[in-house]
């Protein structure tokens, strides 16, 4: 198991930390310890450290406004992306005790979903948007949906299965016409889609760090400037008393170092690594029949390939890669324990049959060219392999 | 991640008579595609009427696979009466053990086997009269009946929902059902009990049994009912003694440490003993 090559194509899962942002955080567990709280000098420096990586993050994400002694003021460090959801539609039911409608689309993560589901346990309706079976928006439902009732909406950037980029701005433009207020998860889109928060109508943003290279246990919430909050987590006066709890010094500076790299590297993102991922979609569509590409394919991530290969089972298909060192995921039922396949491949009306066989690729930029080849080399036989065992296809 | 065994990961990479048999005699198809596995058993039989020849084909996640390969592995060579007293767990016994969540998977192939022998004796498939006749549908997302819950229950022993769901995957999607499939669970329970220990009356003719008649009863109690629930949170017990109305054990592994132990002690064990052997047995324990 240690001295097999790995080739991870599970960026949408998780990211390797990148060494440099490693590196940067490296200081702050054993020489700067210090609480960014205290008088003294030798605490009260890394508040600087925090503010610089606050500065980095409000960068990659265009958020530019700063008060008057030049702090970025509208990123709220939390501790992962799930906090960030939590934390900004519970805000805006807070801050607009009027309206209690929540709208979301059928396909966010369960971060947002389920917290969905639990609003309306405690009474509040909550609309679920449809996607088509490219998963696009059903943009005239939204419409539809969002009335003078809805404190927020809740639409994600980029889907975690498919790729998929939605019209977050033509979304925020429709929730503002009924007065209500506009969150985004961004968990997956941000680092792999340019951003320039400061010229969009998105009032809130949530993003996680180990999804761009940062370690797991961080992540941010955008909160426009002028957009009120309440706080979720309620205790001490850290972040200026948006956000209670002792400041994770080592992975908001770790968040920080990786927003930055993230922005060098947005380029290349979006032509080395999209090239990538195409070379891998045509090399398994050359080789394999019946399989088919999901997603929208004028509106995805550069990164993200989600093929089903029909008439075979996902966890099968994953087992047999994994033997070969290949990491990826699966939308099929069994290899989450749950009996169903994922919640965004029934919303698209994917049939059964190639709902169970639906295998995630996600790249990210230390992926090379050699490794997708290796991919498009040995993945045709897994999937004849398995083809030869299905009662279902017949040659 | 699963944690399959060798067992499991070997036939699953090595799957055993994968195929068709040509002109068989007997074909089993249960599973669709839709509930995300199903398996095609076919078989032929020599000229004594032993199964010469068995293949399968599955679609399914690594454990349907093994647990299909292991199902021709044991029934090749069988009569078609021995191989009609295959169970799940003759399977599992094969392979080892399998992933609590997968145990479904396993009762597939003895269904499989059950739709293949009784198409051999030209009688309807059990597996389908199941829907079709006998009891209704409870699980709409998996169609699957009472009665079948009722069946899987009985002969795996299970009590909660979560072990149906595992084993014949009732209640595992939009769970709507969850409620009506612990009332099956609790009827059947209740009617049980009287039925394997008597009638209540009988129940206190446990005291007058004789010695050893009290230690295997006390005993099964204690295989059956207590120790795999002390075993799921690591820990276990041991019979130590018995006098009169008072049953001596020993508990041990996790429970032998923990803080709450005498909670699990008249919870658990006193409440399990009481309920199938006799209302006034007190339990102690020994260090």
């Amino acid at each position: 198991m240690t001295d097999k090559k790995i080739i991870y194509l599970d960026n949408n899962a998780t990211t390797a930390v990148d060494p440099e942002v490693f590196e940067a955080m490296r200081p702050y567990f054993c020489e700067l310890y210090g609480n960014p709280s205290s008088i003294h000098t030798f605490g009260g420096q890394v508040m600087h450290d925090i503010n610089n990586a606050r500065t980095q993050l409000a960068n990659l994400l265009g958020a530019g406004h700063q008060n008057d002694k030049g702090e970025h003021t509208e990123v709220i460090f939390t501790s992962c992306g799930t906090e960030s959801d939590s934390a900004a539609i519970w805000s805006a039911l807070q801050v607009c005790p009027k309206k209690h409608k929540v709208v979301m689309s059928k396909v966010e993560h369960p971060a947002v979903l389920n917290l969905g589901y639990e609003l309306e346990r405690r009474g509040y309706p909550v609309s679920y948007i449809p996607v088509d079976s490219h998963g696009r928006l059903d943009m005239e439902r939204l419409e539809e949906a969002v009335d003078d009732d809805t404190a927020v909406v809740s639409i994600m950037w980029a889907n975690n299965e498919t790729g998929n980029v939605y019209p977050v701005e033509k979304c925020a433009e429709i929730a503002h016409r009924y007065g209500a207020l506009f969150h985004t998860d961004a968990v997956q889109a941000v680092g792999k889609i340019p951003m320039n928060l400061s010229e969009s109508p998105i009032d809130m943003l949530s993003l996680s760090g180990h999804k761009l290279h940062a370690p797991k246990g961080v992540g941010a919430l955008y909160v426009k400037r002028g957009i009120r909050f309440r706080p979720y987590l309620v205790g001490g006066h850290q972040e200026k008393g948006r956000r209670a709890g002792t400041e994770n010094v080592p992975y908001m500076v770790a968040l920080g170092k990786a927003a930055e790299v993230a922005g060098r590297y947005l380029d290349d993102e979006n032509t080395r690594v999209k090239a990538l991922r195409d070379r891998l979609e045509a090399g398994i569509a050359e080789r394999v029949p019946k399989i088919r590409i999901n997603g929208d394919m004028d509106s995805r991530l550069p990164n993200t390939a989600s093929i089903s290969f029909e008439f075979i089972e996902g966890e099968s298909i994953l087992m047999l890669m994994d033997r070969l060192g290949i990491c990826a995921s699966s939308g099929s039922a069994c290899t989450t324990g749950s009996l169903e396949p994922s919640h965004v491949l029934r919303a698209m009306g994917l049939p059964y049959t190639a709902a169970h066989g639906t295998i995630r690729f996600s790249l990210s930029r230390f992926n090379t060219e050699q490794e997708i080849d290796f991919v498009i080399e040995h993945l045709p036989p897994i999937i004849d392999r398995l083809r030869q065992i299905s009662p279902y296809w017949n040659n | 991640m699963w944690d399959y065994n060798d067992k499991v990961m070997n036939r699953f990479l090595h799957p055993q008579n994968v195929g068709e048999v040509e002109n068989p005699d007997g074909v089993g198809e249960v599973g669709n595609i839709t509930c995300g596995d199903a398996l095609k058993l076919t078989f032929k039989l020599d000229k004594n009427g032993r199964i010469a020849d068995v293949k399968f084909k599955t679609f399914g996640c690594a454990s349907a696979i093994a647990s299909s390969s292991a199902l021709t592995e044991i029934i090749k060579g069988m009569t078609i009466e021995e191989a009609s007293k295959i169970t799940n767990q003759d399977i599992v016994k094969l392979l080892g053990e399998l992933p609590e969540e997968k145990m479904h998977c396993s009762v597939m192939g003895m269904e499989a086997l059950q739709s293949a022998i009784a198409n051999y004796r030209g009688e309807e498939s059990p597996v389908e009269a199941d829907d079709d006749h006998e009891g209704r549908i409870v699980c709409k997302c998996f169609g699957v009946t009472d009665t079948k819950i009722r069946k899987v229950a009985l002969e795996n022993k299970l009590h909660s929902c979560e072990e149906i769901t595992n084993y014949c995957k009732a209640g595992g999607a939009c769970g709507s059902c969850l409620d009506e499939i612990q009332l099956i669970l609790d009827g059947l329970w209740k009617d049980m009990v009287p039925k394997q220990e008597g009638s209540s009356g009988a129940k206190s003719d446990f005291i007058k049994l004789p010695l050893i008649q009290r230690v295997i009863k006390v005993q099964e109690v204690i295989d059956d009912e207590i120790k795999p629930m002390l075993e799921r949170d690591g820990g276990s017990i041991e019979l130590v003694d018995l006098k009169e109305n008072t049953i001596y054990v020993r508990l041990q592994g996790r429970c032998a440490t923990c803080p709450t132990a005498n909670v699990t002690l008249k919870h658990v064990v006193e409440d399990k003993l009481r309920e199938f052997l006799f209302p006034e047995l007190v339990v102690e324990s020994i260090k």
